[in-house]
C-alpha cells in the first residue's frame, strides 16, 4: 500500500481532490496534511492550490513546506494541480511578480484582457470551463485518456516552460498554451482532473499507479 | 477552444430541490443527491445550488446536502444563498463547494467580495445579480438589482453594479432576470448582452428558459458564457444531453459527452 500525501497549506478545496484520489486509488492511503514530517514519509505527493501565487508561496514558506517540496521533488512522484503547477515554475508575474519553486525553468504569465469590441467570441479572463487538451508528448499519465479529451479549467495565468520538452499537453484559448508539464518524476496540470469526470479520474488513477519513471 | 457551459440549477429549500415561479409559488422537485447525480451523468458542465430560504437555522442542512452531493459528482459545484461572511465561504468550500455565489452581502458591503476573493481566489467568487426592469414604457431601458431572493429593491443600476463587482474581485457573474424567472419566455437577452459586453469575466445567463432555443439565444444573442436552467431539466422536458446536441447543431461549441475514460 502506497501513501499519497496531499499537501494542505490552506489554499483551496482539497475535499474533491482527496475524494477523487480515494475513488481511483482504493488500495492506497491518502494523507492530507501540512506536517512536513508526515509528508516526508509519503510515497507520492500532490501539490494542489487555488488562489493567488503570492499567498500560496507565503503559506508554503510559513508552514516550512517549500524546502520539503523541493527536496521531495528529487525523489518521489509528484503531481501539481492548478496553482500547484504554476508554483513549480521559476517565476509568476501575478501579484506584481513572485519567485516560485523553480522546479521547471520558465514563467507564468497572464492571459491578455478580452477585446472590448469582441462581442460573442471575445475571450473572457478567467479562462473558465471545459476545454480540450492535446497530448503533445507521450507520458504514462495519459494512458487510456483519449487525445483531445475535455478538462475543466479555471485560471487567469498560464505557464510558459522554457524547455519545450517539458510541455506534454496544450490547450487553445486565443493561442495555444501549455497546460500540462512533466520531467523526470514530476508532472503537473493547469486544469482540474478532480473536476473533469471520467478523463480526469483516469489521469489521477494513472498518477496513483505511476512509479515516477518514463 | 473553450466550450459554452450548460448548468442545471437546483433551488434548495430545507434539503429538497424545489422550483418556484418568479421567485414565488414553490414546488418540490426531488432529492438533491439524486437530481445532481442524474445531471452529472447526463453531461452537465457544472451544477449550481441556491439555498432559497437561506435562514441560518437551515445552514447545517445545507452543509450536509452540499457534502452529500459533492461526494457524488466530479464536476464543479457552486453554492449560493445567504453567504454573508468569510466563515460562510470557508464552510461551504470545506463542505465541497468549488465556488460560492454572493448576492445580498455584496450589496450591503461590496468590500466583502474583495475580502473573499483575496482570501479564497477570484476563481471561486461568483456574484449573483438579480435584475429587474424598472423603466416605464417609452423610457430608456433600465435595470435595478434586487436582494433577499428578489424581495428587496436597492435602487442600484445593474450594469454599473456588474462592472463594480468585477472590479471588487468577482471571477464570474450569475445574471438572473427577475422579469423572466420561471416564465419560460426566454432570457432577458438585452440585459445579458449589456452586462456580458461590459465585463471581462464570464457571465452565466439565468431566468426564463422554456425551450432549447432559449439556451442558444442566451449564448449567441445574449453573449453569455454559460446557460443556467432549472425547470426544463427538472420536469424531464429535456435532458442535458439533448440540450447540448440541439445547441451543437446550431453552431454552439459544447462539450460532448465522451465515453468515460474511467467508469464512474
Amino acid at each position: 500500500m502506497a501513501v499519497i500525501g496531499v499537501i494542505d497549506y490552506g489554499m483551496g478545496n482539497l475535499h474533491s481532490l482527496g475524494k477523487s484520489l480515494e475513488r481511483v486509488a482504493a488500495s492506497d492511503r491518502i494523507e492530507i496534511s501540512f506536517d512536513p514530517e508526515k509528508l516526508n514519509r509519503c510515497d507520492k505527493l500532490v501539490l494542489p492550490g487555488v488562489g493567488g501565487v503570492r499567498g500560496c508561496m507565503n503559506e508554503l514558506r510559513r508552514l516550512e513546506l517549500n524546502d520539503l517540496v523541493v527536496e521531495a521533488s528529487q525523489r518521489v512522484p509528484m503531481l501539481g494541480v492548478c496553482l500547484g503547477m504554476q508554483v513549480m515554475l521559476d517565476f509568476s508575474e501575478e501579484n506584481e511578480g513572485v519567485q516560485a519553486l523553480g522546479l521547471f525553468p520558465g514563467e507564468v504569465v497572464r492571459f491578455p484582457d478580452p477585446d472590448p469590441d469582441g462581442g460573442v467570441d471575445r475571450l473572457k479572463v478567467p479562462h473558465m470551463g471545459w476545454n480540450r487538451v492535446r497530448q503533445s508528448r507521450p507520458h504514462p499519465v495519459w494512458e487510456g485518456v483519449p487525445d483531445d479529451s475535455w478538462f475543466y479549467f479555471v485560471h487567469s495565468y498560464h505557464a510558459r516552460p522554457r524547455n519545450p520538452e517539458h510541455s506534454i499537453g496544450t490547450a487553445d484559448y486565443g493561442h495555444e498554451f501549455t497546460c500540462a508539464i512533466a520531467r523526470d518524476n514530476l508532472v503537473a496540470f493547469q486544469f482540474h482532473p478532480e473536476k473533469s469526470q471520467g478523463a480526469g479520474l483516469r489521469l489521477l488513477a494513472n498518477f496513483a499507479r505511476w512509479d515516477g519513471t518514463l | 477552444m473553450l466550450a459554452k457551459r450548460v448548468i442545471p440549477c437546483l433551488d434548495i429549500d430545507r434539503g429538497r430541490v424545489v422550483k418556484g415561479v418568479k421567485f414565488e409559488d414553490v414546488r418540490d422537485a426531488g432529492d438533491p443527491v439524486e437530481v445532481a447525480r442524474r445531471y452529472d451523468r447526463q453531461g452537465a458542465d457544472e451544477l449550481v445550488f441556491l439555498d432559497i430560504t437561506a435562514s441560518s437555522d437551515d445552514r447545517p442542512t445545507l452543509f450536509q446536502t452540499v457534502e452529500a452531493v459533492a461526494r457524488e459528482i466530479y464536476i464543479p459545484l457552486t453554492v449560493g444563498g445567504g453567504v454573508r461572511t468569510s466563515a460562510d465561504v470557508r464552510a461551504l468550500l470545506k463542505a465541497g463547494a468549488d465556488k460560492v455565489s454572493i448576492n445580498t452581502a455584496a450589496v450591503h458591503n461590496p468590500d466583502f467580495v474583495t475580502e473573499a476573493a483575496s482570501r479564497y481566489g477570484v476563481q471561486c467568487i461568483v456574484v449573483a445579480i438579480d435584475a429587474k426592469r424598472v423603466n416605464k414604457k417609452k423610457e430608456p431601458v433600465r435595470w435595478e438589482i434586487f436582494t433577499h431572493g428578489g424581495r428587496k429593491s436597492t435602487g442600484i443600476e445593474a450594469i454599473a453594479w456588474a462592472a463594480q463587482m468585477v472590479a471588487k474581485g468577482a471571477g464570474e457573474l450569475l445574471v438572473t432576470s427577475m422579469d423572466r424567472d420561471g416564465t419560460k419566455e426566454g432570457y432577458d437577452l438585452e440585459l445579458l448582452r449589456a452586462i456580458s459586453d461590459a465585463v471581462p469575466v464570464p457571465v452565466i445567463a439565468s431566468g426564463g428558459v422554456g425551450t432549447l432555443d432559449h439556451l442558444v439565444q442566451g449564448l449567441q444573442d445574449g453573449h453569455a458564457d454559460a446557460v443556467l436552467a432549472a425547470s426544463i431539466f427538472h420536469q424531464g422536458t429535456h435532458t442535458v444531453g439533448e440540450a447540448k446536441r440541439y445547441m451543437a447543431e446550431r453552431g454552439v461549441r459544447v462539450r460532448e459527452q465522451a465515453l468515460p475514460a474511467f467508469v464512474i
